[in-house]
């Protein structure tokens, strides 16, 4: 485990980082984030290919990930919570339709 | 920085130097096939198309041929047609002439049948290629590249890692004053507002916002509501949690500089910088439609595989999963799964697409060229009668 990368963070304007394998709760990952390392306890079991808050997110807040809002947050997330479709809203074209 | 490429006479640089046969029409296909067949440095388009159209599409049809004849990767054009057709060959020698290439077109029915049109094509195209040889590559400006963006048979890695190492490719080429093609208006569906913010003007933001509700339109028509369907349940299980999300995975190839221009399909951009063109997310049609914009190269990723090559551009395969990589090693260019290990970060992953592509532009081989893929089908919105 120990310094091996698991994790991929797209944009450092991101919020949130992508599992590149299935990760365990009460682990603590190492997260590059603008040149520098965050470890992260993770509160939620996280499956390969899917997301945990690199930061705590407020409620309504702006779920980012490539640098741009793919969502808002349905309810508070924490720093190292699994991020999906439970806590999160779509918002095709901006929420305008 | 510069490339090694071809310089036309209207100025433009090509990364390849082919004779091209153009077939007006899908009843000339097979003469123009026989012209080219067996001469190195000869490609033909294998057009179907041409005749029994209606509404756009004898537009769009002729707008892609002599976008063909006018990149600058073809040195001089044959257009062959038959005699009866709708779009008569003429009217695509007399577009191409611009560029001020050596155009000829030629008719089966005047000619006289499938034999002797074959053997005078087959003249003038040796012609034309004893003139190709003499021409040699010359230092172009990097400015002067059109590269155009795809992909293909995505899985998770393309949106993880090789549409983000291209758009970090992207973001090189636009920085040395180059231009970047992103398309596939179906794929920006959920994610429209946030291509169309990026736009300099707001009638370009319009434009990517009609674009995106034409084709929504279109689907809903044919009983198909792609806003609904998308994330797929297999797209949710694999960690994709909305429709912006997904759209942004495939939009990030090219980058993240402003939207210069909106163009339709096959139009050649008029600004430098991202360009947006309108095309469907049919891989051969999108392919298509960038190269007669004048895509001189073009980086294709994928997580499937793909084979898909272009005629007259050289098409560099990128993919991120590394069992593609290993099981169809013929068909990829670059590796980039190491992104996915840790190993590489994305900005470098970017830079080696990015020096990969001036080598394909100075003239390096791809997998898809080495194999012979000559993929070709334009766009069409009616039926054909």
């Amino acid at each position: 485990m120990g310094n091996k990368i698991r994790v991929i963070v797209l944009n450092e304007k991101d919020n949130v980082a992508t599992a590149l394998e299935r990760l365990s709760v009460g682990s603590t990952v190492s997260v590059e984030v603008r040149g520098l390392v965050e470890k992260i306890k993770l509160i939620s079991d996280i499956p390969m290919g899917h997301k945990f808050a690199l930061w705590d997110i407020e409620e309504g807040a702006a779920v980012i990930k490539y640098g741009e809002p793919i969502g808002r947050s349905a309810a508070k997330i924490s720093r190292g919570e699994h991020v999906h479709v439970h806590n999160v809203a779509s918002q095709p074209g901006g929420g305008a339709r | 920085m510069n490339f090694q490429g071809y310089r036309r006479p209207d100025g433009k640089g090509g990364t390849r130097n082919y004779i091209l046969v153009i077939p007006s029409v899908g009843c000339s296909q097979g003469a123009a096939q026989a012209i080219a067949r067996g001469l190195k440095g000869v490609t033909y388009l294998p057009n179907i198309l041409g005749c029994g159209q209606i509404g756009e599409d004898p537009m769009l049809v002729k707008k892609t041929l002599v976008g063909f004849g006018m990149n600058p990767n073809v040195f001089a054009v044959l257009v062959v047609g038959l005699g009866c057709e709708h779009l008569f060959p003429d009217e695509i020698a007399k577009g191409i002439l611009p560029s001020g290439k050596r155009v000829e077109a030629i008719s089966i029915q005047e000619v006289g049948g499938t034999r002797k049109t074959i053997a005078l094509g087959k003249r003038m195209v040796k012609e034309m290629l004893e003139e190709a040889a003499k021409l040699t590559r010359e230092p172009i400006p990097l400015s002067e590249l059109i590269l155009g963006t795809e992909c293909g048979g995505s899985d998770y890695t393309s949106g993880l890692a090789s549409n983000p190492a291209v758009g970090a490719a992207s973001d090189m080429l636009v920085a040395e004053g180059g231009t970047v093609i992103l398309s596939e208006t179906p794929e920006l569906i959920g994610a429209e507002h946030l291509v169309a913010r990026r736009a300099r003007t707001p009638e370009m933001a319009k434009q990517v916002l009609e674009a995106v509700a034409w084709w929504e339109k279109q689907a809903i028509a044919s009983g198909q509501n792609i806003r609904e369907a998308n994330p797929s349940p297999g797209n949710i299980a694999g960690g994709i949690t909305t429709l912006e999300e997904k759209s942004l995975g495939c939009i990030y190839k090219g980058g993240t500089g402003p939207l210069e221009e909106v163009i339709t399909y096959a139009s050649h951009p008029t600004k430098r910088g991202l360009v947006y063109m309108d095309t469907p997310a049919h891989d051969i049609e999108q392919l298509t439609g960038m190269v007669a914009a004048g895509a001189q190269v073009v980086v294709f990723t994928t997580g499937r595989g793909t084979p898909a090559g272009a005629p007259i551009a050289p098409v560099i395969k990128i993919t991120a999963n590394r069992d593609t990589y290993l099981k169809m090693r013929e068909n990829m260019d670059i590796d980039v799964s190491k992104v996915l290990q840790g190993k590489e970060k994305i900005k470098e992953a970017g830079r080696r697409i990015f020096e990969e592509m001036i080598s394909v532009a100075s003239g390096k081989i791809t997998k898809a060229e080495r194999l012979g893929q000559r993929d070709f089908a334009i766009f069409k919105v009616n039926i054909n009668i």
